[in-house]
């Protein structure tokens, strides 16, 4: 209880600063709004994020309705092949499109199912039958598709694939930081709290894990251990607990001499309880900051590993995933790689911004 | 001084006795061996091969052999590159990766310690408040989006500069995967620059200088050396980072470093190109730390006595 009421000040009244922050605020506004849409967006896009468009490959991003008349045809033509029947007409009229098929052997109207099926058209209606079912006029209506940021190489809707993979960018982000926070807050609060040689030998660890090529590390086990999501978090999470562990530690070392702490102690609080009760929650600022900081580092890391092809594997997608397809199809298509680096970028811009914005507010000496 | 030096060096040895063991059995560990190919070989040949480089020997007597070799300089010869030997290619690759690194972090130490100051001494200002957004924006350009667009532009469309290549260091060819390499580096200075010389320009030594009426360069300039440690503190494994190669850049713009070559390394299990191009960073990290505590004992005389 003491404790909670301790830092109620402190914590409120750095609140109140972050709150004044304009450029802060306006970045948490953009968190916010980013991943929201990463939660609810993929639902309301209309598309599944795994459904393909095959005539629909590679759209450049932008409102018009699609298939527009340059995909039209072609898409036509593929489904008359497919039917085993020749595209003899098309005509459109407002919505819905009256098609011609003819064929030597008859137009076999079990197969008009293909054209729903596709996706792009509605329920056809035959409206005409002559020469004895070897030519068919049919109306099929125009379903509207709209790929506001285009498609991928497969026809995929890019808008809800760079949605889905926000999802899983900004999980790993939020939970590889969680397990550094909880490594390195442990750690460094241990250390600094029972001083003298147990201190000495945990840092002395820390400098040694310092220099050590961690990305080189990180990039082994993932290519030798089935590159894995709860694989990518633990070796992330281990990897960069190092900062934490070290600014905690720093904390720790001088409010372990504070009056409270000594009260605490002469009240006979154990060790445990006093680190957990007394100096966690009072190392809270610096935390924070380094907290929102280590987030854009770890979705950096995660899309970095990605691009290699070592982090997120198929079916799940990542930013850095969809950046890598993009990279690789840039000549053709450059908005595959414009649309998910923008959801990206922005991310990690405003988390950087939040982060400062908190760091300003933490500093005692902003008043 | 000397002992100071010497007991460092003696530090490090059990940090890179783990580094060896650690990338030793961690790549034993692994399933699959350098000699997997899409067509088996026949079990005499595999055996032969297995035999030739001493994979058939138990585990701890091939760590041992390997690191009486590497007390001797030797590294072993390459599993994938016929003919080499770990040290041959490390040769190889090094000087590239040395010049595109020494290159980037010349550029990002000048063009970032240099904005960083301006923002400091101007801070609240439009120019402070333009460089914290760039600095968040080039900190947040992930290398693998900044290196596609600079080709698409200088190299596609304005066909400046070539496309990717490393054609014997050329100059044309250096400058896309310097800047690519340097710019979120030259964000990550200005604000630790930014940071720290703020801090100093508040302390009590500068207010009195100016109080002397000491001509503000001057004084910008005693307040630089002290601001500069924690500056060159994040210099020394970004150096090792930077020169030791960013396997990004390399795999986009096609260069021969050591980056490609750890990577490739690893996806045909090399176990001794791994292994000397991890052990070659885990060196250049532990080198360039050193030399980052002494510059700072010449900038900050108080740490002297500490060393």
């Amino acid at each position: 209880m003491s404790a909670t009421r301790a830092m109620a000040g402190p914590a409120a009244r750095t609140l109140g600063r972050l709150a004044r922050e304009r450029v802060a605020m306006a970045a948490l506004t953009v968190l916010i709004l980013i991943a929201l849409a990463c939660l609810f967006g993929p639902a309301l896009t209309g598309h599944d994020p795994t459904r393909a468009y095959p005539d629909l490959r590679q759209l450049p991003a932008g409102l018009t309705a699609q298939p527009d008349p340059d995909h039209l045809r072609p898409a036509l033509e593929r489904l008359a092949f497919r039917m085993r029947a020749r595209l003899d007409d098309v005509a459109q009229d407002g919505d819905a499109l009256r098609l011609t098929l003819s064929a030597e052997a008859g137009v076999d109207r079990r197969s008009l199912v293909y054209l729903p099926r596709s996706d792009l058209f509605g329920a056809p209606q035959v409206i005409a039958d002559t020469e004895g079912g070897k030519r068919l006029v049919v109306a099929v209506p125009l379903r509207c598709l709209s790929f506001p940021l285009g498609t991928d190489v497969h026809g995929r809707d890019l808008l809800t694939r760079c949605l889905v993979a926000g999802r899983v960018s900004l999980l790993i982000g939020l939970t590889a930081t969680l397990v550094a926070l909880l490594i390195g807050v442990g750690y460094g609060a241990t250390a600094g709290f029972i001083g003298g040689a147990v201190d000495a030998v945990m840092m002395r660890l820390v400098d040694v894990l310092y220099a050590l090529p961690f990305v080189f590390f990180v990039i082994l086990l993932l290519v030798f251990f089935r590159a894995s999501l709860a694989l990518m978090l633990v070796v992330i999470g281990a990897v960069e607990w190092l900062d934490m562990a070290r600014i905690v530690r720093a904390q720790t070392l001088s409010l372990r001499e504070r009056d409270f702490v000594r009260a605490a102690r002469a009240l006979g609080l154990g060790t445990p309880r006093i680190i957990l009760r007394h100096i966690v929650p009072n190392t809270f600022g610096p935390v924070a900051v380094a907290a929102t900081l280590l987030v854009p580092r770890v979705i950096l890391l995660e899309s970095f590993l990605s691009f290699l092809g070592l982090g997120v594997q198929e079916p799940d997608t990542s930013w850095g995933v969809l950046i890598a397809e993009g990279a690789r199809a840039i000549e053709s298509a450059p908005h595959m790689l414009a649309g998910p680096a923008a959801f990206l970028i922005t991310t990690l811009v405003a988390l950087t911004l939040l982060g400062d914005g908190l760091a300003d507010a933490v500093d005692p000496r902003a008043d | 001084m000397i002992r100071f030096i010497l007991r460092r060096l003696a530090q490090s040895v059990p940090t890179l006795f783990a580094v060896v063991a650690v990338s030793f059995f961690l790549m034993r560990l692994a399933p699959g061996g350098p000699f997997d190919l899409e067509r088996p070989l026949a079990p005499t040949a595999m055996e032969n091969l297995r035999r030739v480089y001493g994979l058939d020997q138990p585990l701890i007597v091939q760590f041992a052999s390997y690191l009486a070799a590497l007390a001797r300089g030797d590294l072993g010869p390459s599993f994938s590159f016929r003919d080499m030997s770990v040290l041959d290619l490390i040769a190889r690759g090094l000087p590239v990766s040395a010049t595109l690194g020494a290159l980037a972090l010349a550029l990002a130490a000048c063009l970032g310690i240099g904005l960083g100051t301006a923002a400091a001494l101007r801070r609240g200002g439009a120019l402070d408040r333009l460089l914290g957004l760039g600095a968040a924006l080039t900190l947040s350009l992930p290398s693998f989006v900044v290196a596609p667009l600079l080709q698409i532009v200088f190299g596609l469309s304005l066909r400046w500069l070539p496309l990717s290549g490393w054609e014997g260091g050329a100059p044309s060819h250096l400058i896309l995967p310097v800047v690519t390499l340097a710019l979120p580096q030259v964000g990550a200075l200005a604000r630790l620059t930014r940071a720290s010389l703020g801090e100093v320009l508040r302390t009590q030594p500068v207010r009195t200088m100016r109080s002397l009426g000491l001509p503000p360069a001057r004084v910008t300039r005693h307040a630089l050396r002290g601001a500069l440690l924690p500056v060159v503190a994040y210099l020394a494994p970004l150096a090792a980072a930077l020169l030791t190669g960013s396997v990004v850049v390399e795999t986009i713009f096609g260069l021969p470093g050591i980056g490609r070559y750890f990577v490739e390394g690893a996806l045909n299990r090399d176990y001794t190109l791994v292994m000397g191009t991890v052990l070659l960073v885990a060196a250049l990290v532990i080198a360039l730390n050193l030399i980052a505590d002494l510059a700072c004992a010449w900038l900050d005389p108080r740490l002297r006595s500490a060393a």
